[in-house]
C-alpha cells in the first residue's frame, strides 16, 4: 500500500516536473510563429495559430542581432579555445603525483573559488590592464575556471592509469607528448563536458561586456538581446530605419512574436550541442563536486 | 618507480635538491604556467587591489598610489541609507533561495532515481536540464513575457485561479519581487544541481536496497534509510559551499530585472557596487562595500564548514 502511493507519488511529481519546465519552451516556440494577437487572448495554448514567420523576417533584417552574433561566435570560439589551452595542460601537470609543486599551487587556486578581489578592484585592473572596450576582454577575462580546472585534474587522476605513463616513460616519451598523444585522446568524456560549459559560459556572459564594453560594434549578443527585450529600444522597420510611422507601429504590434524569435534565435545554438554531451555530465559533475 | 633525481647521486643534490627536482620537471612547470600566470594576473591582482578599500583613489596613481583614508569608506557604508537596505534585501534573496532552492534537487534526484522506465527517466532528465542553458537575460525576458499583467501566460492562469488577486502586478509589485526571483530560480537550476545527487544515488550498492526490502522496508523508508544516508555528505558539502556564497547574490539577474518599482527590495549588494561604484566612479567606497560582502561570505564559510566538521566530520578543507 506503501508501496503504491510512493510509486503515485513520484509519478506526479515527475509529470508536474516535466510540465512545467517543458510548457514555457514549448510555449514560445509556437507563440514564435503565431498570430500574436491570438497568442496575447490566449488562443494559443497548444498548437500554433495562423502561423506566419514575421518575426523571424524582421530579426532577418535587424543588423544588431548579426553584428551581436558576429562578436559571441568570434568571443565563444576565441574563447573556449583560449580556455581548453590554459586548462587542459594545467590539469595534466596537477594530475602528476611526483609534481610536488601542485601541493602549493592547487590551494592557491581553489582559494579564488572563495575569494576575490571584487568588482571594483577586478574593473580598475582591467582598465590599468588597457583591456576596456577591447575584444580581448571577453575572451581573456576568465581564461581558467577552476572549477572545471578541478573536474579535469581528478579525471586525470582517477581515469588513466599510472601504468600508463610508466610504460611511455621506459620508451622515452616526455610529459608533452604523453599529454598530446595519450591523455588527450583518452579523455573526450571530460574534455566535452568542459568544453560545454566555457561555450556555455562565454554564449551567455552578459556581466563581462556589461562592465568592460561600452562600444556598440562590440557588444555581444546578450547586450543585443538585453537592449532588444527588455529595454523595448525599437525593432528594425520602427524608428532609425526612416521606414514611417505605419511600419513603426507595425513593427510594435508584432513586438512580443519578434521578442519569441528573438529568444529562439539566440538560445537555440546552445540547446543544439548539449544533448551530444549530455550522457557524460553525471560522470563530469560529480568527480568535480565531490572530490573538489 | 621512483622520481628520475635519485640516479643523481646524493652529494651533488645537497644544497639545491629542490631546484634540481624542479627543474627535472619543466616540461609539468610549464604546462603549469599559463594557468598560474593568469591566476596571479586576473585573481590575486585584484585581491592586491583591495587595498583601494582603506585609500583615497588617485586617478593619476592607479589603483594602489592614493593616500591611506583608514576605515573612513566603510564607516560612509555603515552609516549610509543604503546600509540596511542593502544588506537586508540581500539576505532575504539569499536566505530563500536557500531555504527553498536548495532541498528541491535533492527532491527531484530522489524521483528520477526512482523512475524505472529509463526512456521517460531521460525524457524527464534531458528536459529538467535545459533551462539551465538559457541566459539571464533570456530569462527575464521571458519572465516578463509570462508574468505581464496584460498578456502574461501565467499571470492569467494564477489569476483565473485566484491564486493572486487581480490587481497585481508580478514585474513590478516590490512584494512580488523576492517569489519571482526564488521560484524562477529554482525552474532554472533545479534540474541542473539534481545532476549530483541523481549521480550519488546512481552509486548505491544494489544489496542495500536488496537487504531492505528483506527487513521488510517499504519504499518510503528505503529513501530515508538508504537513499538520504547515501547522498548525505554531498548534500553537506553542497550546503557548505552554498553557504559560503550565501550573499552574493546574482548580480546579473537582480541587475535584469531591477525596475524603478521594485528598486526598494533589489537593490541588493552587489548592484549597489555597481551602482555608486562603477556608474558613478567611486572606486574607493566600491571596493569597501564590495570588500565587506566578500568578508561575511568567508566568515558564513567558514563558519559552515567547522560546524559540518564538528557534527558529521565532513569539510571542504
Amino acid at each position: 500500500m506503501a508501496d503504491r502511493l510512493y510509486t503515485l507519488v513520484v509519478a506526479v511529481i515527475s509529470v508536474a516536473a516535466f510540465i512545467m519546465v517543458a510548457y514555457p519552451l514549448y510555449f514560445i516556440i509556437i507563440a514564435s510563429v503565431s498570430n500574436s494577437t491570438m497568442v496575447n487572448q490566449g488562443q494559443v495554448i497548444l498548437w500554433p495559430k495562423d502561423i506566419n514567420l514575421y518575426g523571424y523576417e524582421q530579426i532577418f533584417k535587424d543588423t544588431r542581432i548579426w553584428q551581436g552574433y558576429k562578436n559571441t561566435i568570434i568571443y565563444t570560439v576565441l574563447g573556449t579555445l583560449l580556455n581548453l589551452l590554459v586548462t587542459l595542460p594545467a590539469a595534466y601537470a596537477l594530475s602528476q603525483r611526483k609534481f610536488r609543486a601542485r601541493r602549493f599551487i592547487m590551494p592557491l587556486f581553489v582559494i579564488t573559488m572563495y575569494f576575490g578581489g571584487g568588482m571594483i578592484p577586478t574593473y580598475l585592473l582591467i582598465r590599468d590592464l588597457n583591456l576596456l572596450n577591447t575584444p580581448w576582454v571577453m575572451i581573456v577575462n576568465g581564461a581558467i575556471s577552476v572549477y572545471n580546472l578541478i573536474i579535469t585534474r581528478t579525471f586525470f587522476e582517477t581515469a588513466i592509469p599510472e601504468e600508463l605513463h610508466e610504460a611511455a616513460t621506459l620508451d622515452g616519451c616526455s610529459h608533452f607528448r604523453y599529454f598530446i598523444s595519450v591523455v588527450v585522446p583518452l579523455s573526450k568524456a571530460v574534455i566535452s563536458v568542459i568544453t560545454l560549459y566555457y561555450v556555455v559560459g562565454h554564449w551567455n556572459d552578459f556581466f563581462n561586456a556589461l562592465l568592460y564594453i561600452n562600444t556598440d560594434s562590440l557588444q555581444p549578443l546578450q547586450i543585443v538581446l538585453r537592449n532588444i527585450l527588455l529595454s523595448n529600444q525599437a525593432f528594425a522597420g520602427g524608428a532609425g530605419s526612416g521606414a514611417g510611422a505605419g511600419a513603426g507601429s507595425y513593427a510594435q504590434q508584432f513586438a512580443d512574436q519578434i521578442k519569441y524569435a528573438v529568444i529562439i534565435v539566440s538560445t537555440v545554438p546552445v540547446l543544439i550541442i548539449y544533448p551530444f554531451i549530455q550522457k557524460y555530465f553525471e560522470k563530469g559533475v560529480m568527480i568535480g563536486a565531490v572530490k573538489g | 618507480m621512483k622520481p628520475a633525481q635519485t640516479t643523481v647521486p646524493h652529494q651533488t643534490l645537497r644544497g639545491n635538491g629542490w631546484l634540481r627536482r624542479q627543474a627535472g620537471h619543466y616540461q609539468l612547470w610549464l604546462m603549469v604556467l599559463p594557468a598560474v600566470i593568469y591566476i596571479a594576473i586576473f585573481c590575486y591582482g585584484p585581491m592586491y587591489g583591495i587595498q583601494l578599500a582603506f585609500r583615497e583613489f588617485d586617478f593619476s596613481k592607479g589603483l594602489t598610489g592614493g593616500e591611506w583614508a583608514g576605515f573612513k569608506y566603510f564607516e560612509q557604508y555603515f552609516n549610509s541609507p543604503m546600509f540596511w537596505p542593502t544588506l537586508r534585501n540581500t539576505f532575504i534573496i539569499a536566505f530563500f533561495s536557500i531555504l527553498l532552492g536548495f532541498p528541491m534537487p535533492i527532491l527531484l534526484a530522489l524521483v528520477v532515481n526512482s523512475i524505472r522506465s529509463n526512456r521517460r527517466k531521460r525524457i524527464l532528465q534531458t528536459t529538467v536540464y535545459m533551462p539551465y542553458f538559457i541566459s539571464t537575460v533570456v530569462l527575464v525576458a521571458l519572465l516578463q513575457i509570462m508574468l505581464s499583467p496584460t498578456t502574461g501566460l501565467i499571470d492569467g492562469f494564477l489569476k483565473a485561479l485566484h491564486l493572486i488577486p487581480a490587481d497585481t502586478n508580478l514585474i513590478g509589485d516590490p512584494g512580488a519581487f523576492v517569489p519571482v526571483y526564488v521560484i524562477s530560480a529554482i525552474w532554472q537550476a533545479c534540474g541542473w544541481n539534481s545532476i549530483i545527487f541523481i549521480a550519488a544515488l546512481s552509486s548505491v550498492d544494489a544489496q542495500q536496497y536488496d537487504a531492505a526490502r528483506i527487513d521488510g522496508a517499504n519504499r518510503w523508508q528505503t529513501v530515508w534509510h538508504v537513499e538520504i544516508p547515501a547522498i548525505l555528505p554531498t548534500i553537506i558539502i553542497l550546503l557548505i559551499m552554498n553557504m559560503g556564497s550565501i550573499l552574493s547574490v546574482g548580480f546579473e539577474k537582480t541587475f535584469l530585472m531591477q525596475n524603478s518599482l521594485n528598486k526598494p527590495v533589489s537593490e541588493v549588494i552587489s548592484t549597489y557596487v555597481f551602482n555608486v561604484g562603477v556608474k558613478s566612479n567611486q572606486f574607493s567606497f566600491g571596493s569597501a562595500v564590495g570588500l565587506f560582502n566578500t568578508l561575511i561570505n568567508f566568515t558564513f564559510l567558514m563558519l559552515a564548514n567547522a560546524l559540518a566538521k564538528k557534527t558529521s566530520k565532513i569539510s571542504l578543507m
